[in-house]
């Protein structure tokens, strides 16, 4: 048990743990890479001299002489690596995403070049990979039919903007509803959880701005950084030291070169980190943050619903205060069921945004029984709707989670992250096994997600899962037991059981700048 | 071996065994301050506050309320009016067919996705969306994203990268201008809708490229317009840009959000109203917002351009898919427009109606194609500054709302965007309207703007 005792900071024990690659490991998966590369250099090559048929779609005959539209390195990747293992993604479902789900059976016979539907449908799939924390995800049940009256009265689509004839009385409902259960002064709700961060932090910040933004961040956390024209600089995965560095440096530093000082701080962390399943060290992020007086954009995609006693997020988890973050972000495709994002914060945040907001001026608005959805969900977490079934959901996730996690380490395997965090990912290291539990769990009923590069580092692949309380403890099991079955059969048992001291991780002196010119 | 050669070897190795044991020191020299100088520093520094605070009768500040469904009939902060702003062109908005194609979708799968096309998002009505539009196109293939705007936003940036040029009309919408900010390509602004400049354009990065061939032969080139520009209700020269095209080799990417379902003699868009190949154009791009009466994009081409956004591009990959309900929506939708190809003449007569009736206003002018279904209106004479502008054009508007027509002013974002059209008043034509509607309205405005203007 490792508890950092930062002045007292944490009032629970906070375990995170990343065990190191096995040495052996690490030789073995580089030495796969440089197989498969030199395979792919072979078929190139045999491509290209036509001794092999090249089936990748090309470019029109009358166009043949305009710039080529990729470089063919950049295909590289995509042609010899990844269409080997092309079927452990993009599975089409054709039932409700919930804790078990039909599967459409689709066949390659030019190895994953084309699929066909043979028409026959798989049912009944463990589905441990859709983001279906609390269950919301139903096809009946009073969110269900609460969407489907508001469907019937208001329609499916909008057709305008916030500001324009947009706006309607579902949409201010739901923004007061989900300001009082974050517990801040006001929000506002977008269409679309990537466009949120991409669309407000220019609103936010501008040039002349720093941002401090984590090695791990989402991409439209990054993208919505750099469409800003901010200075960015990376600080190490909730690596507080690095982090205080990097602030110190810009405030007695001031801008590069001119030395100007900087205009605003804007510290981005997430909630949950998808990949790594290590919750961000919020503690110490706010008592940084006011020590240097600077902003934090908190983006809780994964933790809204999903931790907390009260399913209110990762604030809720720690038991801090939610005015100390300055900007909440987070989305409702996760934990309610629906689509769209949300920020919540002060008035005056919410009415600059409402007015300056690239997603208010020109993006259509959100959908009205999408909207329903989440009015019904969050009335139901908070306990508003009558029964305790909220309640009863959160408790059921926090349980499975430690379950589930506790097994898988029994077992003998190398999961990352918070022992409370309900993502888990499960190490597999060789591009091989990527496709090979992919498809060995498919055969067994369990739909899991692998990633690979480039979503993780090169050697680091992982397999996924997302726990969800309408997984009961018999499915837990059964996924378990054949999770057992799959880690002897492909030898996925790495972990030696010695778990790197948190304390112990090397921090090292250097730092990242990215500068928009 | 000569005496020099051993010295100089005897040199060079102490100085290796020096650099060796020597302590590496860091670049950037910042010792000069000691630590009580950087905790008063620390002390002292005041950063701007997070946002600036916004005035309270700022116009864009307080939106109105719609009590109840957007449609031909709009309740707007309480008063019932013709609705005038919605882009719902084709009415589909309150059709019964596409709400109980919704509804049965929304019993099958309930109503979020739980996950991004890659890990179990995908849906076989998506699958089915992507058939349909591509059929109806006749394209190879299409895809889907699940917001209008980063449809074109996410769809630049995985073809153009630094480096690439890229040729963009002034009067681009703000989507595709994000989209080229993300691409961080260079971005060569030329006037609206006019091709000798464009033309000029083209012929200076000839000669660049004759200067520098083997940079000229990896630099991609693209031209970005809109069938119906949102921002001034004009069409491109379509025709002009494909002999541009094959003359200078550049390719198109068009953005057909208002011209998709309206032009055209079966909605196929502007290919279709130009009777232009669809193939020459390398990529459509289009949202679901407006004709479809849904939500989402898609874009729509050949299969060796549009398989690569499966991959690249950012809205698509990292982002959740569509709810299935959206999507059924939206297939019933183009089973309707499949079905009953003579709305969009009818569409079109009402544009031109309306269009006619509107001339000769006194203090506005119109701003637009006489079939173009988004019409602005614009002042006459501007009277000094742009606020004083738009204070005027919304005292229009109210009369117009308290009198029962439902018309919305255009709303930007005044300092992001890099040519700020002028302020108007946007008149949205669609199927629903009748004949007496339309002149109602048109009477309305014309009396609106006796009583403001003079």
């Amino acid at each position: 048990n490792h508890i950092i005792h930062n002045g007292g900071l944490y009032k629970r024990p906070f375990n995170e743990a990343f065990e190191e690659t096995p040495m052996l490991v690490a030789v073995l998966t580089y030495v796969g890479y440089g197989v498969l590369t030199l395979f792919g250099y072979l078929r190139d090559f045999m491509r290209q001299w036509k001794i092999e048929k090249c089936q990748n779609a090309t470019e029109r005959e009358e166009q043949k002489d305009f710039v080529p539209l990729y470089q063919d390195f950049e295909n590289f990747y995509n042609r010899n690596l990844y269409m080997r293992i092309r079927d452990s993604w993009n599975r089409p479902i054709c039932s409700v995403p919930g804790a078990k789900v039909d599967m459409m059976e689709r066949v390659s016979h030019d190895y994953n070049w084309t699929f066909t539907y043979t028409g026959r449908v798989i049912k009944d799939i463990i589905n441990m990979g859709s983001y279906n924390y609390l269950g919301f995800a139903q096809k009946t049940g009073p969110c269900q039919e609460a969407a489907a009256k508001v469907l019937s009265q208001y329609g499916a689509g909008v057709c305008s903007t916030r500001q324009e004839m947009g706006n309607l009385d579902k949409h201010e409902e739901l923004e007061k509803l989900v300001a009082r259960f974050l517990g801040v002064e006001s929000a506002m709700a977008y269409g679309m959880g990537f466009a949120t961060n991409s669309m407000n932090i220019p609103a936010l910040v501008g040039k002349g701005c720093l941002i401090l933004s984590d090695e791990l961040n989402h991409a439209s956390l990054v993208l919505g950084a750099r469409l800003s024209g901010a200075t960015i600089r990376i600080f190490k995965h909730n690596n507080m030291q690095s982090l205080e560095k990097l602030l110190k440096d810009a405030i007695v530093h001031g801008q590069p070169r001119t030395r100007r000082p900087w205009k605003k701080i804007l510290i981005l962390v997430e909630g949950i980190y998808s990949m790594e399943g290590s919750i961000v060290r919020l503690p110490e992020v706010i008592a940084l943050k006011k020590k240097y007086k600077s902003y934090l954009y908190l983006d809780e995609a994964h933790s809204i619903g999903a931790l907390g006693p009260s399913g209110r997020g990762v604030v809720d988890y720690f038991g801090l205060n939610p005015e100390d973050v300055d900007v909440m972000m987070g989305t409702f495709t996760k934990s309610f069921g629906a689509a769209g994002g949300y920020i919540g914060g002060k008035k005056e945040l919410i009415d600059y945004l409402r007015t300056y907001s690239h997603s208010a001026a020109y993006a259509t608005s959100m959908s009205p029984p999408v909207v329903e959805q989440i009015i019904t969900s969050v009335k139901c977490i908070m306990g508003e709707d009558g029964t305790t079934i909220g309640e009863a959901r959160v408790q059921q996730l926090a349980e499975n989670t430690r379950y589930f996690r506790r097994r898988l380490k029994e077992m003998g395997f190398i999961i990352y992250g918070n022992e409370d965090s309900p993502v888990v990912p499960l190490m597999l290291y060789m591009p091989a096994k990527i496709g090979a539990f992919g498809r060995e769990m498919l055969k067994r009923n369990i739909g899991v997600v692998v990633v690979g590069f480039p979503a993780t580092p090169i050697i680091e692949s992982r397999a996924r899962f997302c726990l969800s309380a309408a997984h009961t403890k018999e499915m837990l099991d059964t996924a378990l037991k054949e999770i057992n079955e799959v880690g002897d059969l492909l030898q996925l048992k790495y972990s030696r059981r010695r778990l790197v001291p948190l304390l112990d991780r090397p921090f090292d002196e250097t730092t990242y700048e990215e500068t928009e010119d | 071996a000569p005496a020099y050669h051993l010295i100089l070897e005897g040199i060079l190795i102490l100085w290796i065994v020096r650099l060796l044991f020597s302590k590496t020191y860091k670049l950037q020299e910042r010792s000069d301050l000691t630590l009580k100088e950087k905790e008063e520093l620390i002390e002292e520094w005041q950063p701007e506050p997070l946002v600036p605070s916004v005035p309270e009768d700022h116009p864009a500040l307080n939106y109105n309320i719609v009590s109840g469904p957007p449609t031909h009939i709009i309740t707007v902060n309480g008063k019932e009016c013709i609705n005038f702003a919605s882009f719902n062109f084709l009415g589909l908005l309150n059709n019964e067919k596409v709400k109980s194609a919704a509804q049965a979708s929304l019993k099958k799968y309930g109503v979020g996705t739980c996950g991004p096309r890659g890990f179990y998002g995908t849906f076989d009505v998506h699958l089915e969306l992507e058939e349909r539009l591509a059929k109806f196109m006749r394209t190879e293939e299409a895809i889907i994203y699940s917001y209008g705007f980063a449809t074109i936003a996410s769809a630049i940036p995985a073809y153009s990268k630094r480096g690439d040029i890229v040729f963009v009309d002034e009067a681009a919408c703000f989507a595709i201008q994000k989209g080229l900010q993300a691409s961080r390509s260079n971005i060569k602004l030329f006037k609206h809708n006019d091709m000798a400049d464009l033309e000029r354009l083209l012929k200076e990065q000839e000669t660049e490229d004759q200067k520098n061939p083997r940079k000229a032969r990896v630099t991609r080139r693209f031209i970005v317009v809109e069938g119906l520009y949102m921002n001034t209700g004009d069409i491109c020269p379509l025709p002009e840009l494909i002999k541009l095209k094959y003359k200078y080799k550049v390719r198109i990417f068009l953005e057909e959000s208002l011209s998709f379902g309206v032009l055209g003699e079966h909605g196929r868009g502007i290919t279709e109203h130009f009777g232009i190949n669809i193939d020459d154009i390398d990529l459509i791009s289009a949202n679901m917002e407006n004709s479809l009466a849904s939500i989402g994009g898609f874009c729509c081409g050949r299969s060796f351009i549009i398989d690569h956004q499966r991959l690249s591009g950012q809205g698509y990959c990292f982002s959740a898919s569509l709810p299935p309900l959206l999507a059924a929506a939206a297939i019933e939708a183009l089973n309707i427009m499949e079905d009953n190809p003579d709305i969009f003449q009818t569409l079109r007569t009402k544009c031109e109606r309306i269009h006619k009736a509107l001339q000769g206003i006194s203090g506005l002018k119109v701003v637009g194609e006489s079939f173009s279904p988004a019409l602005h209106l614009q002042l006459e004479e501007s009277c000094g500054s742009r606020e004083n502008d738009v204070k005027l054009l919304k005292r229009v508007v109210d009369y117009c709302m308290n009198s029962g027509i439902a018309l919305t002013q255009a709303h930007y974002l005044e300092k992001e965007e890099k040519c700020l059209p002028p302020p108007s008043i946007r008149v949205v034509i669609t199927v629903e309207q009748t004949e007496q509607e339309l002149d109602k309205a048109a009477s309305l405005l014309k009396e609106a703007a006796q009583s403001v203007l003079n």
